[in-house]
């Protein structure tokens, strides 16, 4: 199986805290996989390297072969890997539909300065969204105001808005972060869906229960380096993995892990 | 000529340790507060007319003046802070503070237009106009002192920064409001007394401002300000060692292209402003650049 | 549906009335004192619609736009008075001075827009100053004494109503082109740089480009209304065309109406601009003291309390007071039974329709 998105070494210091400390994963094309570990283990810091939000100090971000590593956000965004974020980043004073929109017009660029004022441009993108409004299940609130969506309800929008582009790979911020049962099982349900459409996903989550059902994959970071990768099974009785969520010794840290 | 180049140098570089004076309470305020307080050119104006009123009414000296002048502009900043800023919240709060500020200095300036007229008014003193002769050079007295105290304000800032409880609650606050919060930092009593650290420091500046500009009237706030903001944008915004070197840079280039023309050498100041914007939008020492906003 | 259709006519009737009253105004008060206020005002519609949309749309306060109104003035007088042109011809050459401010505004766009907000707005000031310390010393500027406009041979008694048109039409054109602007693709990424620019370039949105075209956008309006101005008054001097209040005063009138809306600046600027003319007719206030505190401490009420503007502000509390006593949420029993009942106070509804289990509650933290 060919690694469609794949990292090596990535480092990246902030100050003097070494966020990234070799971190090394492969995603294979077509599979879902996850990114697990305790907090501050700098999944997110990885996240923003591969999608050109923070530049890396070392190390290099490979597409499909192709190193990416510190490419600006729009030209990650154009090689066909989208992103969501942790904390939602919606256009609030947008409507719903709107926020889909801005992701849509920049597939084609227009021909000619008119076509930006032309309405034609707009229906086919019109249809495209509120056919993954529909998807995602918030439809009904197409021209609403973002800002005033419930957090559940951003998140779905926020997959919705990934998905305009098309994009081949999927990086998912905590997806199921904050989000209750029914809707975590909805989440599951697209994400099964479309990866059955050929998509690849690399999620991020401390939800135990969702990565482990879903993920065919799963690599754990501890202090910004990879210390395993398998699959859930495997992982799930790694004993580096559960002395990195458990704290080695319990005795010398009490703060650690929180 | 080259002796008339010198003097200019000697000039400028006095002249932006008072300029220096009135930037680093500008730039600290931003760095803490993340505010762009427009009003700061005002409020200069508000204190030298202060200090002419203490001198021209009360006979005090102007230098012991200072002693009633920095501790009621404190108060006057803590006041606006208090009372106008406190309540700004949300995403575009640096332009709504920024607003805030523009309104708060003009009802300064109508006021003092309306006690103080709009003639123009000086301080003076006897070591305003006097000055040693060293080394075939004119240094003014007022200048001289000016640089001094600028140095000794700017000293007395990185001590109360680096050195005291209260300098590293104002170091947190800077570098994340919400961790500060956390921590049990009393955010808003940080920002309204740096906000007053601010003001109060102009006090000093507006003396030495009134004293060397050669006349000033409510009015002269706009140009000031401008100046002030080219300077601390220059440094750096938020960095006080970057508005004392960029003080220094821009009078210095200033006085240095009067020899050849007074009249463009305002024009000068700005077009040096733009010039590194283009190079180093960061300024001189500025903190790391975020991608815009 | 048919409620959104009465409510569209009855929004297109409201503007046709406006229009009609807008274009019969001069007709009905003949008074030149009137008729004055009538062709600030509307030149003022045109100046706050023409910031808007760059400074209302992308969220880029710009405090430098009169350098566009001032360059337009100059340009306008520079071209008359070289070129020797009078009378009406002059008005021919308002194509060109939208050119010289759009020419103007690349460089300071390609300077002033690569910076962070804050910083945008003190380039703006620098900016501003720069043209002002320019058209002091400058010779082909007229120096401190400034320009006079060439000599208008329209009878004294009706002098002010031709301008009103133009003003009018100009007004109506900047709205028309601030409407068509927010409603295109172009529009949406302007706005969508407003709420998140880097979320916005990261999905590829150009917003240099976008930016940049705004801002060349604005200035040619805001030039070209800068020259018809001139025209008007007769005289441009480096204070009056670069006037650091007029700046202050534009984005009050922005916010006032309501910030990044399109009736918003039309409101605030029928509003404040015959406000400060009156009072400048008042005689407390000659010298112009008074005004400054009074605009001043106006600008500090609407930031602190209404810094939606007083159009969208007012609007929520009678909506509030309307929907007083309400319960805000409908409870989930209901829901079922009227499906799709939209919760009353209008925020984000719940759904309840059949494949989505997307609930009332999200259950997680905010």
């Amino acid at each position: 199986m060919t690694a469609l998105l794949r990292t090596e070494g990535i480092k990246k210091a902030y100050g003097g805290v070494q966020a990234l400390n070799g971190a090394t994963l492969e995603v294979a094309e077509g599979t879902v996989a996850g990114l697990i570990g305790p907090n501050g283990s700098g999944k997110t810091t990885l996240f923003n390297v591969i999608t050109g939000y923070e530049r890396a100090d070392e190390g290099q971000v490979y597409f499909g072969g192709k190193a990416i590593t510190n490419a600006a956000p729009d030209k990650v965004f154009a090689t066909g890997i989208g992103r969501t974020f942790q904390l939602t980043r919606i256009f609030a004073r947008l409507t719903v539909l709107e926020n889909m929109l801005v992701a849509a017009q920049t597939k084609d660029q227009p021909r000619n300065v008119l076509s930006w004022f032309g309405k034609d441009a707009w229906t086919h993108h019109h249809r495209h969204a509120m056919d993954l409004l529909k998807f995602v299940g918030i439809e009904r609130h197409a021209n609403v105001l973002a800002g005033s969506l419930s957090y559940g309800q951003r998140k779905l929008l926020e997959l919705a808005y990934v998905l305009v582009a098309d994009p081949q790979v999927i990086l998912l911020d905590e997806p199921a972060g904050g989000v209750n049962p029914t809707l975590i099982n909805h989440i599951t349900d697209r994400i099964r869906e479309l990866n059955s459409q050929g998509k690849t996903f690399l999620i991020v989550e401390h939800n135990m229960e969702f990565v482990m059902g879903l993920c065919a994959n799963i690599t754990v970071l501890e202090s910004g380096a990879s210390v395993a990768s398998g699959p859930p099974d495997i992982i799930r009785t790694n004993k580096r993995v559960l002395d990195a969520y458990l704290g080695a010794d319990l005795e010398e840290d009490s703060d650690d892990d929180q | 000529m080259a002796h008339q180049i010198y003097q200019a140098v000697a000039d400028g570089i006095l002249e932006g340790g008072v300029y220096a004076l009135m930037a680093v309470g500008l730039t600290l305020i931003f760095g803490v507060l993340d505010i762009i307080n427009i009003a700061q050119g005002v409020l200069v104006i508000l204190g030298a007319y202060l200090s002419y009123s203490l001198s021209v009414h009360l006979h005090i000296d102007l230098f012991l003046g200072l002693l009633i002048t920095v501790p009621a502009m404190f108060l006057i900043g803590v006041v606006i802070y208090w009372a106008f800023i406190r309540r700004l919240r949300g995403t575009e709060r640096t332009s709504m503070t920024l607003l805030v500020t523009y309104a708060v200095a003009l009802i300064v300036e109508g006021v003092l237009y309306k006690i103080y007229g709009a003639n123009d008014v000086e301080l003076t003193a006897s070591y305003v106009t006097s000055s040693v002769h060293l080394l075939g050079f004119y240094l003014s007295y007022i200048y001289i002192y000016g640089f001094i105290l600028a140095i000794v304000l700017i000293a007395a800032l990185y001590a109360l920064l680096y050195r005291t409880r209260f300098g590293r609650s104002v170091r947190a606050t800077m570098q994340d409001e919400t961790a500060a919060r956390l921590v049990g930092i009393d955010v808003n009593r940080v920002a309204a007394l740096t906000f007053g650290i601010g003001v109060a420091v102009t006090a000093t500046g507006g003396m030495f401002y009134g004293a060397t500009s050669g006349g000033f009237n409510p009015n002269s706030g706009y140009d000031l300000i401008s100046r002030l903001l080219a300077i601390i944008i220059l440094g750096g915004l938020g960095s006080i060692g970057g508005a004392l070197a960029a003080s220094v840079f821009m009078l210095l280039l200033e006085s240095l292209v009067t020899i050849w023309s007074p009249n463009w050498a305002i024009v000068v100041f700005y077009a040096a402003l733009v010039l590194v914007l283009v190079i180093r939008p960061t300024g001189f020492l500025g903190r790391k650049a975020v991608r815009a906003q | 549906m048919n409620a959104e259709k009465s409510e569209r006519a009855l929004k297109h009737a409201a503007l046709i009335v406006l229009v009609a009253a807008a274009i019969a105004f001069p007709k009905v008060f003949t008074n030149p004192a009137v008729t004055n206020y009538g062709v600030l005002a509307m030149i003022f519609v045109t100046v706050a619609t023409a910031w808007n949309i760059f400074s209302g749309y992308s969220g880029y306060i710009s405090l430098g736009h009169a350098v566009f109104y001032g360059s337009g003035a100059y340009a306008l007088g520079i071209a008359a008075r070289d070129w020797h042109v009078g009378g009406t011809t002059v008005f021919a050459l308002l194509p060109l001075v939208a050119v010289v401010g759009a020419v103007i505004a690349v460089p300071v766009g390609l300077i002033a827009l690569r910076v962070r907000r804050h910083t945008f707005i003190v380039i703006t000031i620098a900016f501003f100053f720069i043209f002002q310390l320019m058209a002091f010393n400058f010779s082909f500027t007229g120096g401190s004494s400034g320009l006079n406009s060439p000599f208008l041979t329209w009878p004294a008694s009706g002098y002010n109503t031709p301008f009103y048109y133009i003003a009018l039409a100009f007004a109506i054109g900047a709205i028309a082109i601030s409407w068509l602007v927010r409603r295109s693709r172009f529009g949406l990424q302007l706005r969508a740089i407003r709420d998140d620019e880097d979320r916005a370039r990261g999905l590829g949105v150009r917003t240099m480009r976008v930016k940049l075209s705004a801002f060349i956008l604005s200035g040619a309006l805001t030039a070209m209304i800068g020259a018809v101005w001139f025209y008007y008054i007769n005289q441009v001097a480096p204070q009056t065309g670069f006037d650091p209040l007029f700046d202050l005063t534009v984005v009050l009138m922005a916010f006032i109406g309501g910030y990044g809306s399109i009736a918003g600046p039309v409101l605030g600027a029928l509003i404040i601009e015959p406000g400060t003319l009156w009072l400048n007719t008042q005689p407390q206030f000659s010298g112009g003291y008074l005004s400054e505190i009074l605009l001043g401490g106006i600008f500090l009420l609407v930031v602190l309390f209404m810094p939606r503007g007083i159009i969208p502000t007012g609007g929520e509390w009678i909506t509030r007071l309307r929907t007083r006593g309400r319960p805000a949420v409908v409870p989930a029993m209901a829901m079922d039974a009227a499906s799709g009942a939209a919760a009353s106070s209008g925020s984000g509804s719940a759904t309840s329709g059949s494949e989505s289990t997307t609930s009332v509650s999200s259950g997680g933290t905010r």
